[in-house]
């Protein structure tokens, strides 16, 4: 037998599952071979779609794995369970005592003539999105490319979303009679077309894609309804298979998979399978949260456990294209004699459905879509007694949970165990729960629960700023306001306690600096400044920093390109175009920066304020000027308002867009305040964001004249910067207001607290106090003086900071970590 | 090795200093008025920036946070808040005759 510390594990397939199961591993005393297929480091698969946002693969990078052999790059070939022997794709043999396969599944193509074809992808992998994103781009087509994804079911629809965002309008084809068949029945789904629709989606159901021909460069699908479609693109994603074509000679399940016990143990008692490979007592499951589930079991198994997989809970709550989808439970009444209770408001656009037993009692399930918001409080009590209030129309879903009710589906952790933990003291934040109940520690989706328990217990979350406040944010500002404090040292002293950090001192810089206070880099407040307001630049991973002037409304003449370029060529920079419709010149150091400027200046440009917390750019398209489409002045507009909030100091960064026509070339629904023309004056939207978590801005008021816009913008963004919490986007901060839009156009369109006036003034203050801070700097010797590397030689640039060449451009020499003292 | 006029630094505000082998030091004044030097590299980056980190403090302890990725380093001792394992290197700083001094 061999010894404990030279125990061999080998895990083939190092996605979601098979990286969860050796990071429990991780302080174990097994020796870890991991095979993974894909070259890079396992990744979110989940959030596979938020991919397209950033087009970088770091974004979705799981924790990096330490302590094991990972064979990145490396498929298994083939395994031999007599001797126990794995062989890779490069010939080398790893002996195993314990072997686990986590193969995750394969995307089901149907045999469609035509589906080998170029330009027709699946959607499983980075690389697949990477080798769609190729297609879209080659495709010739001007304007608006057009694409179909084969499938309407949940990962359809995340498909069709991610084509959306490279600018092709997706046709969803689904066999089904209507979308998402497996999670939601026909009233919910009839809805959900109709709000999907309205978002620039073509769907066909009950139909399915006869042939798929090339016609030079454009690709034609035949539908079964008749239908021809012109296409540049075509995604299958049909559904998947469990992965299987590592034949070891076991069992599978009635439908594929690994077949299982529930120990996950194959009939060969060293080799176990997990996560969607994994037929679980002949059951697969296509969700992480089982996965997640069957690698704990595996874990604990081979560590002498017994643990046994505890079923799995296949409720989905999502934000599909913005449209709240939840499905859990008995979804579909398939119980004998279900009752169903529908409330089904077309004019809200709300649909919700509750299977309950046939005598009423019990809730078995339900549908919810376009508002999910009792999902939470929902899922727990499926298969316990419904409350009669969630019966009557309208009924009230804010309902007491009972206390052996499953909070978290991922863990089975109950409500009693969470509020046990809580009553008894150990933990009093949402990180403490998670470190002893380890609820919320798998898919996330009940920390929303933990949060309102939590609360429900008598524990305040804290809103204080950071250890030196007990205030929030929005309450500083009034203190500030209202006491006319104007240094940090006598805020801190009177309201808080100790030093301040790097947390509230920007933060009550910030607040200063909207309250008007001056220059920012002025004596009081220049230690406050993160290190990008200290230099008006932006810090850079070498500690050079970048220059971004401000170009309003991304119109500029070439005679100001030329000095750009001139400037960036005598200083060596690096130079890029922004998405905000300027340009940034990296890579200047700190004594580079005052020349820099000084010749920037001289040519009219003025600060960009890419570096604050303030307005970023207001994009715009050309409008009527040169569109043949447009119905407004959008570049007009753009320079108007750019020139209007250039400078204002808020929680968190602003931008914002204006469109000259309903086309929405400018993309204003992404920005937290974005203007699109129509034949009659503006519509104003509010609260969009890009970024790690894109969401649509809410249209605030349709039709408005320019004045009225401006006015309303004035009050929204003064609002904002009152209420709002530090680095908190405006998106955010909608959602969590009390009263959502409705209390926004509230307070800042019918005036219902009276502040109107008060916004508005504090707006025209900064408007006519604004000045440039870039020429405060060129004017103060003083404040110029800062600019030095070295106090002790001036003008001696840092000699750590060297650069190479990459297409022609200098870029930072990647730094060596230098050795630490421990 | 001189480093600058007393009056040149600012309380919570750093300076950095060139040593003649081309290795850097940050020097703070805490607002009690104590002065600390500390290696200018930030471990965590290797860029030469700790000069230019928020002074404040953690629990009552002088800190500076890195403005790359904002760890925490005591000034009295260097080391970080966050990973104690990891600090950076303490040097001996003076005034005299209103000079400030590395010794
Ligand atoms: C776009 C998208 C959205 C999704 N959204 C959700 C969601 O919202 N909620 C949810 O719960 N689930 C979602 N899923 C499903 C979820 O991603 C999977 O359930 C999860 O990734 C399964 O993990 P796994 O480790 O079993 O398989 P995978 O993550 O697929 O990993 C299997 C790995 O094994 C490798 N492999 C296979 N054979 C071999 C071999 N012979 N040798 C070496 N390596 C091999 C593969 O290359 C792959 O990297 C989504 C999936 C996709 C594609
Ligand atoms: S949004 Fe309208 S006006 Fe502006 S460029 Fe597009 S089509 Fe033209
Ligand atoms: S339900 Fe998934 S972590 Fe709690």
């Amino acid at each position: 037998m061999t010894s404990l510390s030279s125990r061999t594990l080998v895990v083939i397939g190092n996605g979601m599952v098979g990286h969860r199961l050796v990071e429990i591993l991780r302080d174990s005393s097994w020796r870890i071979v991991v095979f993974g297929e894909e070259s890079r480091p396992a990744y979110d698969r989940v959030a596979l779609s938020s991919y397209v946002d950033s087009w970088d693969s770091a974004d979705l990078e799981l924790p990096a794995l330490s302590g094991c052999e990972l064979r990145l790059g490396e498929k298994a070939v083939s395994v031999d369970r007599d001797r126990k022997v794995v062989v890779g794709a490069s010939g080398v043999e790893i002996s195993y005592d314990a072997l686990v396969l986590a193969t995750g599944s394969v995307p089901f193509v149907p045999p469609v003539p035509g589906r080998d074809l170029p330009g027709c992808h699946v959607y499983r992998t980075i690389d697949d999105l990477d080798e769609i994103r190729a297609t879209v781009e080659a495709a010739s087509r001007p304007g608006r490319r057009s694409g179909m994804v084969l499938g309407g079911g949940l990962l359809g629809l995340e498909a069709a979303n991610a084509l959306r965002g490279m600018g092709v309008s997706p046709h969803v084809v689904e066999l089904a009679p209507r979308l998402m068949p497996i999670q939601v029945d026909d009233g919910g789904a009839a809805l959900l077309k109709r709000l999907v629709e309205k978002l620039d989606l073509t769907v066909h159901t009950g139909t399915s894609a006869s042939s798929i021909e090339r016609d030079g460069t454009r690709l034609i699908a035949k539908l079964a309804s008749g239908l021809e479609l012109d296409l540049d693109v075509v995604v299958f994603s049909a559904g998947i298979r469990p992965r299987t074509d590592l034949d070891l000679g076991l069992e599978l399940g009635p439908r594929g998979g690994y077949l299982v016990d529930a120990a996950c143990r194959t009939s060969d008692p060293h080799v176990f399978a997990i996560g969607e490979c994994a037929a679980v007592e002949g059951v697969t499951y296509g969700l992480v949260a089982p996965g997640y589930s069957m690698a704990e079991v595996v874990a604990d198994q081979i560590s002498g456990g017994a643990r046994a997989f505890p079923g799995a809970d296949v409720s989905t709550k999502l934000k599909l294209l913005g449209v709240d989808v939840a499905s859990f439970g008995d979804a579909h009444a398939a119980t004998e004699g279900a009752l169903e209770v529908v409330v089904n408001n077309a004019v809200a656009g709300t649909y919700s459905k509750l299977v309950v037993s046939d005598d009423a009692r019990i809730l078995l399930g339900g549908v919810l879509v376009g508002d999910a918001s009792s999902y939470l409080s929902l899922r727990p009590l499926v298969g316990k007694e419904v409350p009669a209030a969630l019966l009557q129309p309208g009924g009230a879903v804010d309902v007491e949970m009972p206390a052996d009710a499953q909070v978290c589906s991922c863990l089975a952790v109950t409500k009693q165990t969470i509020t046990d933990a809580i009553q008894s003291g150990v933990a009093c934040d949402v990180a403490e729960l998670k470190a002893c109940t380890k609820a919320g520690t798998g898919c996330g989706s009940c920390v929303p629960m933990l949060k309102k328990l939590l609360t429900e217990c008598g524990v305040e979350q804290s809103k204080a700023l950071c250890e030196h406040f007990t205030y929030s944010r929005a309450e500083l500002f009034e203190i500030i306001r209202a006491t006319r404090v104007t240094t940090f040292s006598a805020l801190v002293e009177k309201h808080g306690t100790g030093r301040g950090c790097d947390i509230c001192k920007p933060a009550v810089a910030s607040i200063l600096a909207s309250l008007g206070n001056g220059h920012i880099l002025g004596e009081a407040q220049v230690s406050l400044q993160d290190t990008n307001d200290k230099f008006l630049a932006n810090l850079q991973r070498n500690g050079t920093y970048s220059v971004v002037p401000r170009i309003p409304g991304g119109e500029i003449t070439p005679e100001k390109l030329i000095v750009i370029g001139e400037v960036a060529r005598d200083y060596g920079l690096y130079t890029k175009i922004t998405g905000g419709q300027r340009i940034d010149l990296f890579g200047a150091t700190v004594d580079q920066l005052p020349e820099i400027w000084r010749r920037l200046v001289d040519a009219g440009f003025e600060s960009g304020h890419a570096y604050g917390k303030s307005l970023r750019t207001v994009k715009s398209c050309v409008g009527t000027t040169w569109c043949r489409y447009g119905v407004q002045d959008s570049v007009g507009l753009a320079i108007e308002l750019e020139l209007r909030y250039r400078g204002l100091r808020s929680p968190h960064k602003l931008k914002s867009a204006v469109s000259g026509c309903a086309r929405e070339c400018a993309e204003a629904r992404g920005k937290d305040f974005g203007v699109i023309a129509t034949e009659n004056g503006w519509n104003l939207y509010v609260g969009g964001n890009g970024g790690f978590t894109p969401r649509h801005a809410d249209l605030l008021v349709s039709d408005v004249d320019t004045e009225e816009l401006i006015r309303i913008i004035d009050r929204f963004l003064m609002f904002y910067i009152r209420t709002a919490d530090r680095l908190q986007r405006t998106s955010v901060w909608l959602e969590g207001l009390d009263g959502g839009l409705d209390h926004l156009r509230e307070v800042v369109v019918d005036d219902k607290l009276g502040i109107c006036a008060e916004l508005e003034t504090a707006m025209e203050s900064h408007v006519s106090d604004y000045a440039d801070e870039w020429r405060g700097v060129l004017e103060d010797p003083e404040k110029l003086a800062r600019f030095t590397s070295f106090v002790n030689a001036p003008g001696v640039p840092d000699p750590s900071i060297s650069f190479r060449a990459e297409r022609g451009q200098r870029v930072p020499v990647s730094l060596g970590i230098p050795e630490v003292v421990r | 090795m001189i480093v600058c006029d007393f009056d040149v630094l600012r309380p919570e505000q750093g300076v950095a200093a060139l040593l003649p082998d081309g290795s850097q030091v940050a020097v703070f004044l805490t607002a009690e008025g104590s002065l600390h030097a500390l290696d200018n590299i930030d471990p965590f980056s290797g860029a030469a920036v700790l000069s230019r980190g928020i002074v404040g403090d953690r629990g009552g302890v002088p800190v500076v946070v890195s403005p790359v990725y904002k760890q925490a380093f005591e000034l009295a001792t260097g080391k970080c808040l966050e990973e104690p394992s990891v600090s950076v290197a303490v040097h001996q700083v003076r005034v005299r005759d209103g000079v400030v001094e590395l010794t």
